[in-house]
């Protein structure tokens, strides 16, 4: 690997207590440019284990782009990400689909397989990547589906479902792979305002009941100050202020985060 | 111009062989060009370009010249390189060939239009490369191509007269001999036409309730 020296290059980009757990994702130096446009300009920093990290700011500020990077559906020009130790880019596959294994996403358009049962699409990777015996995913899909309270829609076909119910399909389908990190990219943007509710608090349910990282993309300010450990304020492929919910809800120290926050709430 | 039922009674014997030779046409043909079909659009995909070029000028040339020159080239020319086989045999290959690299590009369309979302969905579950193909993203492409398939099959149908030329007995074939025989002409080309019309319409009507299944 790289540098080994624990020390941010940006030091508002972490918190205090950085040294605490050890590191479980960490960007360096990340660079992420689309054409002449500069999404991503030089990013470094670095996520705990078991923490839940808000990323907000403006439309095309690159928050989304992280979690892309993250999930390896795109590449960064320059930098390194580091996810539990393992190097993503560049990394040969088979190292790849080691660090992928750790990682789940949902994402805004929820992304189901049309062609799949409900079921289905929760037992299909566990069944296909991990292994799992398939009544052993059954069963364990049946569970999430419970959990995430659509246990009488196993057959259903996710075009028949509700936006807030597909969205609910596919967080239990991003569950079922026991990720450590689970990435959220706006996942209530495409939903009628009324079933928004209903997955904010199956993600809080989520956030509260077990260890996984987390990393969310949200435009959801009162979501974000619930589950937060730490936030931060994206603006223009920068970290411009991060700190607690509190901090950067009550008290922001930067003009741009006051008006941003101001803007939205 | 009378119409003589009784030639038409004469001719129908020679008529239920020509009807078997011709679907058999279709039906080969049509499994041939979807299978084709598919393993060109899917090398056309391939990451190096000394596969796709290869695959691309080939089925460029095949799709830009006339199935009747294919038939004349497969049939008289193969046997001059020692390469021998049954004239609906080779009809059907050349029928299969020709169609694929139009259902080559039915399929591209097909994949083209899956949402990338789908793609992204399969990486970050980790499925493998292949399994994203035949489970995630093929079902979808085919449901999609359906109707456009159904469209080449009726038209594989329309273009098994020019099976004639290379002696295959289709129901062209079989009319064309017994007007020759006969004398009479109109009773076989009308009873074949007749056939033509039916056999377009059921496959029509097939191919939309198996649309309207797949749509659902």
């Amino acid at each position: 690997m790289s540098a080994d020296t624990p020390l941010m290059k940006e030091p508002d980009a972490s918190t205090g207590t950085a040294l605490a757990g050890g590191e479980l994702i960490r960007l360096e130096g990340v660079t992420k440019r689309f054409g002449t446009n500069t999404v991503l300009d030089d990013l470094n920093f670095s996520v705990e284990p078991g923490k839940h990290v808000t990323l907000i700011g403006p439309s095309g500020s690159g928050k989304t782009t992280i979690l892309r990077l993250l999930m390896t559906l795109a590449k960064p020009d320059e930098g390194t990400i580091t996810v539990d130790g393992q190097r993503l880019f560049p990394a040969p596959e088979k190292q790849v689909r080691e660090v992928r294994k750790k990682i789940g996403m949902v994402f805004q358009q929820f992304n189901l397989f049309p062609n799949m049962s409900v079921l289905r699409n929760i037992t299909e990777a566990p069944v296909r990547v991990l292994g799992l015996p398939k009544d052993e995913a059954e069963a364990r899909a049946r569970e999430l589906l419970d959990l995430v309270g659509l246990a009488d829609k196993c057959d259903a076909k996710p075009t028949r479902l509700s936006g807030g119910q597909q969205q609910r399909v596919a967080i239990a389908r991003a569950l079922a792979m026991r990720p450590q990190v689970l990435l959220l990219d706006e996942v209530t943007s495409a939903l009628d305002p009324e079933l928004v509710a209903g997955v904010l608090d199956l993600l809080r349910d989520i956030a509260r009941s077990t260890d996984i990282t987390m990393l969310c993309v949200t435009h959801e300010m009162g979501f974000a100050r619930d589950i937060s450990d730490q936030v931060l304020m994206f603006d223009a492929g920068r970290v411009i202020e991060s700190g607690s919910p509190e901090k950067i809800f009550g008290d922001p120290e930067q003009e741009r985060t006051r008006e941003f926050i101001s803007a939205v709430l | 111009m009378k119409w003589d039922w009784n030639a038409v009674s004469d001719f129908m014997p020679d008529f239920w062989k020509g009807l078997l030779v011709t679907l058999q046409a279709v039906a080969l043909g049509s499994l041939l060009s979807f299978s084709l079909g598919l393993v060109w659009t899917l090398l056309m995909r391939a990451p190096t370009r000394w596969v796709r070029w290869p695959v691309g000028v080939v089925t460029e040339f095949v799709r830009n010249t006339p199935l009747l020159v294919q038939l004349f080239f497969l049939f008289y020319v193969l046997p001059e390189w020692g390469l021998t086989f049954s004239a609906l045999a080779t009809g059907v290959f050349a029928i299969g060939l020709h169609y694929s690299t139009y259902t080559m590009q039915v399929y591209r369309a097909g994949i083209e239009a899956v949402p990338a979302g789908q793609w992204e969905a399969a990486t970050a579950l980790n499925l493998p490369r292949g399994r994203t193909w035949t489970a995630v993203i093929l079902p979808q492409a085919i449901r999609r191509v359906v109707p456009a398939l159904g469209n080449y099959v009726i038209s594989m149908l329309k273009d098994t007269p020019m099976l004639m030329v290379i002696t295959v007995l289709e129901m062209l074939g079989h009319a064309r001999l017994f007007s020759q025989e006969h004398f009479q002409f109109t009773e076989p080309l009308t009873v074949i036409g007749v056939a033509f019309v039916l056999i377009s319409y059921l496959a029509s009507l097939l191919l939309r309730a198996l649309e309207r299944r797949l749509v659902r």
